[in-house]
C-alpha cells in the first residue's frame, strides 16, 4: 500500500496528526520542524533513487489506486524529472518557512497545521498523474492560504485574503470546466494524464479546453491581467505564507500549465502560442515598471514576482526545448529566490516594524547578516551569474531567440530589457533601505538574525548557488522530460 | 604542440585553473569566515593568493610566448581547458574554459600584476579600516572576475564574468556604504553598465543565432571568410543595416559601457567614491579595459566581415578621447582629473582598434592599441596609487587643499612625475612608444583622426601637468605637516610601477601581439615622432607657465564663463537625469503603476463589490465574511449546470 510517493504525502499528514495531539507550543513547533526536515531528506532520497533508476518509461514509480471507480478516477502517482525537482523545491521552501515561523505565538497549532496542509496539497499536486486528483490537491492548497492571510496577516488582510481566494477560485473553476470537458468529450472518459497523452485529445476540443485550463493555471502563476491577487496577497500574508505563496503556490500554476495544458494539448499550445508570448511579455515588462514605483519592500517583491513569473510562461510560449528548460529552471529559481526575499523582508519587518523603503536605511550596519541576505536575494533577482536566476533567464533568452520571425525577436528583446529595470529597482531599494545612512536611531541596535533565521537563509542560498554554479545537474534531471514536451510542438510546427 | 619541459606541471590544467581560482579561494575564505576571525591576516591572505596567481601567470606567459604558443606561423590559440557548463541546445552550449592567445596571456599578466600592486598598497592604505576583510574579499572577487573574463573561451562565459566584474565594482565602489555618495555612485556604475550589457546580451543572441555557436574560435571561424553562416547573417537586414553589423555594434555598446565611452562614461568619474586603490584597479587593469579587450577578441570579425561596425568603434573612440580630455582640463578633484584622463586614454585604445586593418602592416593599430593598454596599465596604476598617497596624507581630494607637496612627499613626487611624463608621451617613458604607434597608425589610415588625436595628446600633457604642478609645486603657505612618506607597503608598489613605467616602452610588442599572430616589425620612426613630442612639450610648458607657481594669471584669464559647460561635463549627467527621472519614471513607470492600481485592480474590486451587493440579498443564508464564497458557489453552480448542459448537448 505504502509506496515511495504516497509516503511523500504521508509524512506531512503524520506530522499534522502528531501536532493535533500536542499541547505545548514549543513541542508543536518542534514537531513541525522535524516533519519539515524529514520531508526534505525524503525528497533528496527520492531524487537520488530517481536518478539511479532506469528510465524505462516517462514516469517512474507509477502506482495506481482506484479512487472512484464509476467515474474512472484513480489516484495515480508517478514522477518525472520536472516533478521531482519541484518536489525538492517544495520541501526546501517548507523547511525554510517553518524555520522563520519560529516566533509565531498566536494560534500556533492552527498555523502549523495549515502549513502542513499546504505542503500536502503541493506534494499531492506534483505527484498525481490524474487531472481530477491534481485538481483536488490544488484546491487543498488554496484554502489554507486564505486562512493564513486572514488570521496571521498584516495590513488590509481580510481584503487581500478575499481577493486572493476569489481570483484563485476563479482559476480553479476554469480548470475544473476544462478538465470536465476533456473527460466528457473524449472517448476514453478518463482523467489519466498518461492515457490522455497516448490517445491524444481532438484538436477541436483542445481549442476550447486549452484556454480554460491554461488561464486557470495561469492565474495561479500571475498571468496578466489576472495578477492582481499577487501584490496584495503576498504583502498581507505572514512571512512563511508569503514564502509558500510565491515559492510554491505560483509554481503549482506553472507546473499545471506545463503538464495539464502544454503537454496534453500541444496543437492548441502551438496555435495560441503568440497570445501566451504576448501576455507574458506584458507581464514581464509592465510588472517590472510597476515594481519600480513600489514603496513597500513586500509589494516590490510581489510585483517583481509578476515580472519573473512572466518568464515561466514566456519559456512555455516559445515552444522549443531550450526555452522550456528555461521555464522549468525559472520556476525553481524563482521559488527559491523569492522565498529568500520574503524571508529577509520578514526578518527586517520583525525588527524595524516597517517595510517602507523610505523609512528604512543603513540597517546593514547593525544587521550584517540580514542585510547581506537581502542583497544576495536581490542579486539573484537581477540575474547575476553564479545565482540561479541567471541560468534560468539566459536559457529562456537563448531558446526564445532561436524562433524565426520578428514577433519572437522583439518579444525577446523586450524581455531582455526587463533585466535592466530589475537592476534599477533592486538597487534603488537596497541602496536606500539596506545601505546608506542609518535612518533612525533605534536602527543602530537591532539584533541580527538568530540561528533559525540564519539556517533558513543559508539553506535557500545554498540551493540558489548550487543551481547557479552547477546548472548542468538540474538540466540533466529535466532534459529528457522537457524534450518530450518540446518534441510534440516540434512535430506540429514542422508538419505545417 | 611543443610543450615546455620544466613547466609541464604548471602548464597542466590544474596550474592554469589555479590562476583563476586562487583569488576566488581568497574571496571565499575572507568573505565567508566570521567577522572577527583572522582579520589581522586579511591582507596577508589576499596578497599571498594574488602573488601565487601572479607567479603562475608569469610562468604561463613565458611558456606561451617563448615555447608552446610560438609556431612558424606566428602565435596560435590554445584552448587549454574547456568543459560544457550549460547546454542550451544540440549546437549551442555554454562552455567554460581557458583560452590562451597573445592578448589573453598579456591580460592575465597585467591583471594579476596590477592587482598584486593594489593588494600590497592596500595593506598600508586600508590598515585602520574595520572591515578590511570584506575589502580584501571584494578585491579578490574583482580580480577573479577579470581573470575569468580575459581567458574566456566562450562569448557567454565572457558575459558571465563581465557581469561579475560589474557587481564586484559595484561592491567596491559602494564600499563605504554609509556614505550616500558612495552608494549612489555604486548604483550608477552598475545600472549604466547593466544598461550597456543589454546591448552585449542581444548582440550575443544575434551572433549565436547566425553562427550557431558561442565559442570564440568557432564564431571567428564561421563569421570570417566565405561561409554559409556569414552569408546568412549579412543577407538579413533590419532598418537597412545587416544583422551582423547590428550584432557587432550592440556588442560594442556593451564594451563601451564598461570602457566608459561617450555617452556611457558617466559612471566612471563618480566611481572614485570607492577607496583609492580600488580606483587604481578599475582604471588601470580591470574594468575599463574590458571593452577594449572585447573588441580585440572579436577583432577578426569586426575587421574582415563588418568594417561599418569598426567605423562606429573608431569614431566613438576618437570623440571620447577628445571630449574627456577637454573636461579633464577643468576638474579640480584629483581623482576626477585622473578618471577623465582614463576615459581619454581608453578612447585612444578604442579608436586605434577602430582604424586598424587585419594582418600585416595595416594591423598596426591593433598592435598599438594593445601596447597602449599595456603601458597605460602601469602608469595609470602609478598615478592612482600616487594620488592615494597624497589623499591619505592630506585627507582631501581637492587640489586646492594641496600644493608644494614635493617637499613632504619626495618619492611620491618623483613617481608621479614619471607617470605624468609617460602619459604625456615624452621619451623614453613607456607612454611615448605606445602613443607614437597609435598616432602613426592614425596617420596611415585617417588624417582627421590623426589631427584630433594629436590635439588630444596636447591636452593630455597640459591637464596632467596642471594636476602635477597644482599638487606638488604651486607653493602654498605649506601646512605644517612633517615630511613623512607613507607606510612602506604603499611606497614599494609605487617604486616598482615607476621602474616599469620607464622600461615597459622597450618591450618589442610587434613580436608578441599582433592582429593575426604573425610578427609585425617595429615601425619606430624618429622623424615621425618629432611632432608629437613637440606638441607634448608645448602642453607641459603651457601648464608650467600657468600653474607652476602661484600667480594671478589663471584668475586673470577669466575663462569661467567660456569653460562653464566644460566644467559641468557638458551637462551629460543632467541629460541622463532628465531622461530617467522625467521620461522613464513619469511617463512609463508611474502610468504602469497607476494602471495596475486603478484599472486592473479596480476591475477586480468592482467585481468584488458587485458580489458583495448581490450577496447582501442572499445574506440570510450566510454570515459576513463568506459572502464571497456564497456568491461564487451559486455562480459556479449556474456555470456548471450550463457547462454540463453544453457537454451533454
Amino acid at each position: 500500500m505504502i509506496d515511495k510517493l504516497s509516503l511523500l504525502i504521508l509524512i506531512p499528514l503524520f506530522t499534522a496528526l502528531l501536532m493535533l495531539f500536542a499541547k505545548d507550543k514549543l513541542l508543536i513547533k518542534r514537531i513541525a520542524l522535524a516533519g519539515a526536515v524529514l520531508q526534505m531528506f525524503y525528497s533528496i532520497l527520492l531524487i537520488v533513487s530517481f536518478i539511479n533508476s532506469e528510465r524505462s518509461s516517462q514516469f517512474l514509480f507509477v502506482k495506481s489506486i482506484s479512487w472512484y471507480k464509476t467515474l474512472n478516477i484513480d489516484f495515480i502517482s508517478g514522477i518525472d524529472g520536472i516533478s521531482v525537482s519541484m518536489i525538492l523545491l517544495t520541501s526546501i521552501v517548507v523547511l525554510a518557512g517553518v524555520l522563520v515561523s519560529w516566533d509565531i505565538n498566536e494560534r500556533v497549532k492552527d498555523y502549523f497545521l495549515l502549513l502542513s496542509l499546504l505542503s500536502i496539497g503541493a506534494y499531492g499536486f506534483f505527484i498525481s498523474l490524474d487531472l481530477f486528483v491534481m485538481f483536488f490537491f490544488l484546491e487543498l492548497a488554496v484554502i489554507p492560504k486564505y486562512l493564513l492571510i486572514a488570521i496571521w496577516g498584516s495590513g488590509k488582510k481580510e481584503y487581500s485574503a478575499m481577493k486572493l481566494a476569489l481570483l484563485l477560485m476563479t482559476g480553479s473553476a476554469l480548470i475544473l470546466i476544462g478538465i470536465l470537458l476533456i473527460y466528457f468529450r473524449c472517448e476514453t472518459q478518463t482523467f489519466n494524464i498518461v492515457k490522455l497523452a497516448e490517445v491524444g485529445i481532438p484538436v477541436e476540443l483542445q481549442r476550447i479546453s486549452f484556454p480554460l485550463i491554461f488561464t486557470g493555471f495561469g492565474i495561479f502563476t500571475a498571468l496578466f491581467p489576472f495578477h492582481t491577487w499577487v501584490p496584495d496577497g503576498h504583502s498581507s500574508a505572514p512571512t512563511a505564507a508569503s514564502m509558500f505563496l510565491a515559492g510554491i503556490s505560483m509554481k503549482l500554476g506553472g507546473y499545471g500549465c506545463l503538464r495539464a495544458a502544454a503537454y496534453l494539448m500541444p496543437q492548441a499550445t502551438v496555435e495560441y502560442s503568440k497570445i501566451i508570448v504576448l501576455l507574458s511579455v506584458i507581464a514581464i515588462f509592465y510588472g517590472a515598471f510597476a515594481t519600480l514605483m513600489q514603496k513597500d519592500l513586500k509589494y516590490m517583491n510581489a510585483y517583481s514576482s509578476v515580472s519573473h513569473c512572466g518568464f515561466i510562461l514566456l519559456g512555455i510560449g516559445m515552444l522549443n526545448h531550450t526555452s522550456i528548460n528555461g521555464a522549468v529552471i525559472q520556476m525553481i529559481s524563482h521559488g527559491l529566490m523569492t522565498a529568500l526575499f520574503f524571508a529577509s523582508i520578514g526578518m527586517i519587518y520583525k525588527r524595524t516594524h516597517t517595510r517602507k523603503i523610505d523609512e528604512l536605511g543603513g540597517i546593514i550596519k547593525s544587521m550584517p547578516f540580514i542585510g547581506s541576505t537581502f542583497i544576495i536575494a536581490g542579486l539573484c533577482s537581477l540575474g547575476l551569474p553564479g545565482f540561479s536566476g541567471f541560468v534560468a533567464e539566459m536559457t529562456i533568452f537563448i531558446g526564445a531567440w532561436q524562433n524565426e520571425g520578428m514577433f519572437y525577436k522583439v518579444s525577446t528583446i523586450i524581455a531582455c530589457a526587463s533585466i535592466v529595470i530589475t537592476a534599477v529597482y533592486i538597487l534603488r531599494a537596497s541602496a536606500k533601505a539596506i545601505t546608506g545612512k542609518v535612518a533612525k536611531e533605534e536602527f543602530e541596535n537591532l539584533k541580527d538574525a538568530d540561528f533559525n533565521e540564519k539556517s533558513a537563509s543559508v539553506l535557500l542560498i545554498i540551493a540558489i548557488l548550487l543551481i547557479g554554479f552547477t546548472p548542468f545537474l538540474l538540466i540533466n534531471l529535466i532534459n529528457q522530460d522537457t524534450f518530450i514536451i518540446s518534441e510534440n510542438f516540434f512535430k506540429i510546427i514542422t508538419s505545417k | 604542440m611543443n610543450q615546455g619541459i620544466i613547466l609541464n606541471i604548471i602548464n597542466s590544467t590544474f596550474g592554469l585553473s589555479a590562476i583563476i581560482f586562487f583569488p576566488f579561494l581568497s574571496f571565499l575564505i575572507l568573505g565567508l569566515s566570521g567577522i572577527k576571525s583572522f582579520k589581522k591576516y586579511a591582507s596577508f591572505i589576499g596578497i599571498i593568493s594574488i602573488l601565487a596567481t601572479f607567479i603562475l601567470s608569469s610562468i604561463v606567459a613565458l611558456e606561451y610566448f617563448f615555447i608552446s604558443g610560438k609556431t612558424a606561423d606566428g602565435f596560435v590559440k590554445i584552448t587549454a581547458l574547456n568543459f560544457e557548463w550549460l547546454k542550451f541546445s544540440e549546437s549551442i552550449s555554454l562552455n567554460v574554459g581557458i583560452l590562451l592567445d597573445p592578448i589573453s596571456v598579456m591580460m592575465i599578466l597585467i591583471v594579476s600584476f596590477i592587482s598584486l600592486m593594489v593588494h600590497i598598497f592596500s595593506a598600508g592604505y586600508m590598515k585602520d579600516d574595520k572591515r578590511i576583510k570584506i575589502y580584501y574579499s571584494f578585491l579578490s572577487l574583482f580580480t577573479f572576475s577579470m581573470l575569468g573574463l580575459v581567458v574566456s573561451t566562450n562569448i557567454f562565459q565572457m558575459y558571465i564574468f563581465w557581469e561579475l566584474v560589474g557587481v564586484s565594482s559595484f561592491l567596491l565602489i559602494g564600499y563605504y556604504y554609509q556614505k550616500p555618495e558612495a552608494v549612489a555612485a555604486a548604483k550608477k556604475a552598475f545600472i549604466v553598465t547593466r544598461f550597456a550589457d543589454l546591448g552585449f546580451l542581444i548582440g550575443i543572441l544575434i551572433i549565436s543565432y547566425y553562427s550557431q555557436s558561442l565559442d570564440f574560435v568557432t564564431i571567428i571561424e564561421r563569421l570570417t571568410g566565405e561561409s554559409q553562416y556569414l552569408n546568412s547573417s549579412v543577407a538579413v537586414s533590419f532598418l537597412g543595416v545587416s544583422a551582423l553589423t547590428w550584432a557587432l555594434v550592440l556588442i560594442f555598446i556593451g564594451g563601451a559601457g564598461k570602457s566608459a565611452m561617450f555617452p556611457l562614461h558617466i559612471w566612471l568619474p563618480d566611481a572614485m567614491e570607492g577607496p583609492t586603490p580600488v580606483s587604481a584597479l578599475i582604471h588601470a587593469a580591470t574594468m575599463v579595459v574590458a571593452g577594449v579587450f572585447l573588441v580585440a577578441r572579436l577583432f577578426p570579425v569586426y575587421s574582415l566581415s563588418c568594417p561599418a561596425a569598426l567605423d562606429v568603434v573608431a569614431f566613438t573612440g576618437v570623440f571620447t578621447a577628445l571630449f574627456a580630455a577637454l573636461i579633464a582640463c577643468t576638474q579640480t578633484d584629483i581623482k576626477r582629473v585622473l578618471a577623465y584622463s582614463t576615459i581619454s586614454q581608453i578612447g585612444f585604445m578604442i579608436f586605434s582598434l577602430g582604424i586598424s586593418g587585419y594582418g600585416g602592416e595595416s594591423g598596426l593599430g591593433y598592435m598599438a592599441s594593445m601596447f597602449h593598454l599595456f603601458t597605460h596599465a602601469m602608469f595609470k596604476a602609478l598615478l592612482f596609487l600616487g594620488a592615494g598617497v597624497v589623499i591619505h596624507y592630506i585627507h582631501s581630494n581637492e587640489v586646492k587643499d594641496m600644493g608644494g607637496l614635493r617637499k613632504q612627499l619626495p618619492i611620491t613626487n618623483l613617481c608621479f612625475l614619471f607617470a605624468c611624463l609617460a602619459i604625456s608621451g615624452i621619451p623614453p617613458f613607456s607612454g611615448f612608444f605606445s602613443k607614437e604607434e597609435i598616432l602613426l597608425a592614425a596617420w596611415n589610415s585617417n588624417k582627421t583622426v590623426f589631427f584630433i588625436a594629436l590635439f588630444t595628446a596636447f591636452l593630455t600633457a597640459f591637464y596632467m601637468f596642471r594636476l602635477y604642478f597644482l599638487i606638488f609645486w604651486h607653493n602654498k603657505p605649506s601646512n605644517s605637516k612633517s615630511k613623512a612618506e607613507s607606510h612602506f607597503s604603499m611606497i614599494i608598489p609605487l617604486l616598482v610601477l615607476a621602474v616599469l613605467t620607464i622600461i615597459t616602452g622597450f618591450v618589442p610588442f610587434g613580436n608578441l601581439i599582433t592582429s593575426d599572430g604573425k610578427i609585425l616589425h617595429s615601425h619606430f620612426h624618429f622623424s615621425f615622432s618629432i611632432i608629437p613630442i613637440i606638441v607634448a612639450i608645448a602642453g607641459i610648458m603651457l601648464s608650467a607657465i600657468l600653474f607652476k607657481t602661484k600667480s594671478n594669471k589663471t584668475e586673470n584669464l577669466n575663462l569661467e564663463n567660456l569653460l562653464k559647460p566644460v566644467k559641468n561635463k557638458f551637462y551629460i549627467d543632467e541629460i541622463y537625469i532628465f531622461i530617467t527621472r522625467k521620461l522613464v519614471f513619469s511617463l512609463v513607470a508611474k502610468p504602469a503603476a497607476w494602471f495596475d492600481k486603478n484599472i486592473i485592480d479596480g476591475t477586480v474590486n468592482y467585481s468584488g463589490e458587485l458580489t458583495g451587493k448581490v450577496s447582501e440579498k442572499i445574506k440570510t443564508l450566510h454570515s459576513g465574511k463568506t459572502q464571497g464564497y456564497a456568491l461564487w458557489f451559486v455562480l459556479g453552480l449556474i456555470i456548471l449546470v450550463l457547462v454540463f448542459a453544453y457537454i451533454f448537448y
